[in-house]
């Protein structure tokens, strides 16, 4: 167990170490990404791109400009932006990572709820008008990118139907803590989350449903059915308990991008500063230390979510437990 | 009449397809009497299983029809609502299915398994109902019941996993045991020992078994009756000692010929029936075996009746009068040996 831990964390570190290079190379390396011509700004002269040069180390070799920005990033955490002087950048990380995390569990808690629902109701009437009403719906939200779906809402909340007692309970775009005020946090993040789970409803329901109808020709079905067992206990029990397999691996991977920064999108559209909007601005500044920052931060959490993934497999399917 | 404890009349099964409606089992009734071993015999496709199916009500398919009176005790099975019928399967008429490497949940422990039906037929509490499959799994034959009680599926050789089938599908007392095919997919030490668990088990509980079966050395060795089906019919049935020794239909007798002789010289090129059963759509008119039968003859373009001799019945033409001369011979030849 504890070797199995180990070498978890060792992967984790590797494939961190294997990012960062690539990302470091990406913006310090590549032909014509002079960092210093875009601190030092448009018009300066070459005295002053020296100065920069300098100042920031760059005329180092670029093992040592990748050795000093990790000793920065991880050792010292002092790493401070290239955009807003001062700016620390582990603070920042640290700060966005509470929004991103209630935006994507609440949003999670909505989707797998909703998305395990409407699979098991549509497997229950599979054949029947429900059956491809249900996927349809599902398809559709499936296909509704992220960023239209939130701008819609926005319309109708923030603006066009603001005033009626629909919708008048709506704050503000932004983000209030939860230890600020409790009601006023949950008013801010409903839309986001459900939002952000329209397309993993459509996709869960989806997958859900094809998973459970290859359950039902399994021969164990059958096997539970000569038993005598009631239809919902052989959905529940049986069917749902083998499919839940697929939807967890699912569900890992899509948890653990959206945390590391998935969410970009829903966090743009309604102006929540979590990760993803941290990197979207980092993005727009080409600021290389939030950019670094970030994806190590992001790096993290999928792998983490892989590491995890692993382990709740090995509880829901004892045939993975033995194969290690 | 009273000791028949199921009553199958007229069983018949279609599937509505695009090619139109093609029916699967034509008219197949008999009888099984309570204690009985019946052995349905037949080739693949000859409608053995979709019987059995059409027994629990286990077909599932939307497109499926079933007509006929299936008679329980008494009670027309086809005839119960869901509910009666759920109550019945795994009480009263248990199965056992072919493939026992996925008849069982690869996420559950077989004990579980085997505790979840008599937790649910007979309302007992999760310990007693632990104790109970722990005693079962050791009846089978399984070693070590307590430790195989935690064991998944997949930890379990397929005689193992067989027999865990087993003592789920008895775990409640059922009057009737179906056993599709229990030995097929085993190993031939391994057959043998489930064809004496099974033998075991009517002595001890006096439950009927209806044992379905391509396999004639099964037959031979733990049947008192034997139904044979082609086609989606009951071609020939009679006691087993008869059957074996006197088959009245030209399928019949072309299984037994097909059998490996225990004794004397063996053949350098066992005799088989020449060609293959036709698909469920295509089958010709009348006697569906003509085409592939060496004694056809011109009435046999009509659909035979099941015809009597003795305590044998045989739907084909030449046992309309008795007993026809190559079964004479043939018992000669068996003698001669």
């Amino acid at each position: 167990m504890l070797l199995a831990v180990l070498r978890r964390a060792f992967d984790m570190v590797f494939v961190m170490f294997g990012i960062s290079v690539i990302a470091f190379l990406i913006f310090f390396a590549t032909p014509g990404s002079d960092p210093s011509a875009r601190i030092a700004g448009r018009n300066a002269t070459p005295e002053m791109l020296a100065q920069v040069r300098i100042a920031f180390g760059f005329d180092r070799p670029l093992y040592v400009q990748y050795g000093r920005l990790m000793q920065r990033l991880f050792i010292a955490q002092d790493l401070t932006s290239f955009v807003n002087r001062g700016q620390k950048v582990v603070p920042a990380v640290l700060q966005a990572t509470p929004v991103t995390l209630c935006l994507v569990f609440g949003a999670a808690v909505i989707w797998l709820t909703a998305g395990i629902s409407l699979g098991i109701v549509a497997t229950v009437f599979r054949g029947t008008i429900i059956d491809k009403s249900l996927m349809l719906l599902a398809l559709a939200g499936v296909s509704m990118p992220v960023f239209w779906v939130g701008s819609v809402m926005n319309l109708i909340t923030q603006s066009r139907f603001h005033d009626t007692w629909l919708f008048s309970w709506v704050p503000g775009l932004g983000y209030t803590s939860f230890f600020e005020s409790p009601s006023l946090w949950f008013k801010t993040l409903v839309i986001p989350w459900f939002t952000l789970s329209v397309l993993f409803i459509g996709l869960y329901a989806r997958v859900l449903r094809a998973s459970l109808s290859e359950s039902y020709q399994e021969d164990y079905v059958r096997t539970a059915r000569a038993k005598g067992l009631s239809e919902s206990r052989i959905m529940v029990r049986h069917a749902l308990r083998t499919s839940l397999i697929t939807l967890l691996s699912m569900f890992g991977l899509d948890f653990g991008a959206l945390v590391g920064g998935g969410a970009i999108l829903t966090e743009v559209v309604f102006n929540l500063p979590g990760i993803g909007r941290l990197t979207y601005q980092a993005l727009q500044n080409l600021d290389l230390p939030f950019i670094m920052a970030t994806v190590m931060y992001s790096t993290f959490f999928v792998v983490l979510a892989n590491a995890l993934v692993d382990v709740a497999y090995a509880w829901l399917d004892p045939r993975v437990c033995d194969a290690r | 009449m009273s000791d028949n404890i199921l009553e199958i009349r007229d069983l018949t099964v279609g599937f509505r397809t695009e090619q139109g409606p093609v029916e699967i089992l034509k008219g197949v009734s008999f009888d099984v009497k309570a204690g009985e071993i019946v052995s349905v015999v037949g080739e693949s496709g000859s409608g053995k299983s979709m019987t059995s199916l059409a027994v629990m009500r286990l077909i599932t398919d939307p497109n499926a029809m079933i007509s006929g009176t299936i008679r329980y005790k008494g009670r027309n099975l086809p005839g119960l609502s869901a509910r009666e019928m759920r109550k019945l399967r795994g009480r009263q008429i248990a199965m056992i299915f072919q493939d026992p490497m996925t008849a069982l949940t690869p996420v559950h422990t077989i004990g579980w398994q085997i505790a979840e039906q008599m937790r649910v037929h007979l309302g007992l509490g999760a310990k007693v109902a632990r104790k109970r499959s722990v005693e079962l799994l050791g009846k089978m034959g399984i070693p070590d019941p307590e430790r195989a009680y935690d064991r998944y599926p997949h930890h379990l050789s397929g005689g193992m996993r067989q027999r865990a089938m087993i003592a789920m599908a008895i775990s409640c007392d059922p009057a009737i045991l179906i056993a599709d095919e229990p030995t097929t997919a085993l190993d031939v030490t391994v057959q043998a020992q489930i064809l004496d668990l099974l033998q075991d088990l009517r002595r001890e509980y006096g439950s009927s078994i209806i044992l379905i079966t391509h396999d004639m050395g099964v037959v031979s060795t733990i049947a008192d009756r034997v139904l044979v089906m082609y086609s989606g019919r009951i071609i020939e049935h009679g006691a087993k000692s008869d059957l074996l020794d006197k088959p009245q239909h030209p399928y019949t007798l072309g299984l037994m010929r097909s059998i490996p002789p225990m004794t004397g010289e063996r053949p350098r090129r066992l005799p088989s029936i020449p060609g293959s059963p036709p698909l469920p759509g295509k089958r010709p008119e009348g006697c569906s075996f003509r085409p592939r039968c060496e004694f056809s003859f011109s009435k046999c373009s009509a659909v035979p009746p099941l015809y009597r001799c003795n305590e044998q019945f045989a739907a084909c033409f030449l046992a309309e009068h008795g007993s026809h001369q190559w079964q004479r011979n043939l018992a000669e030849e068996r003698t001669a040996k």
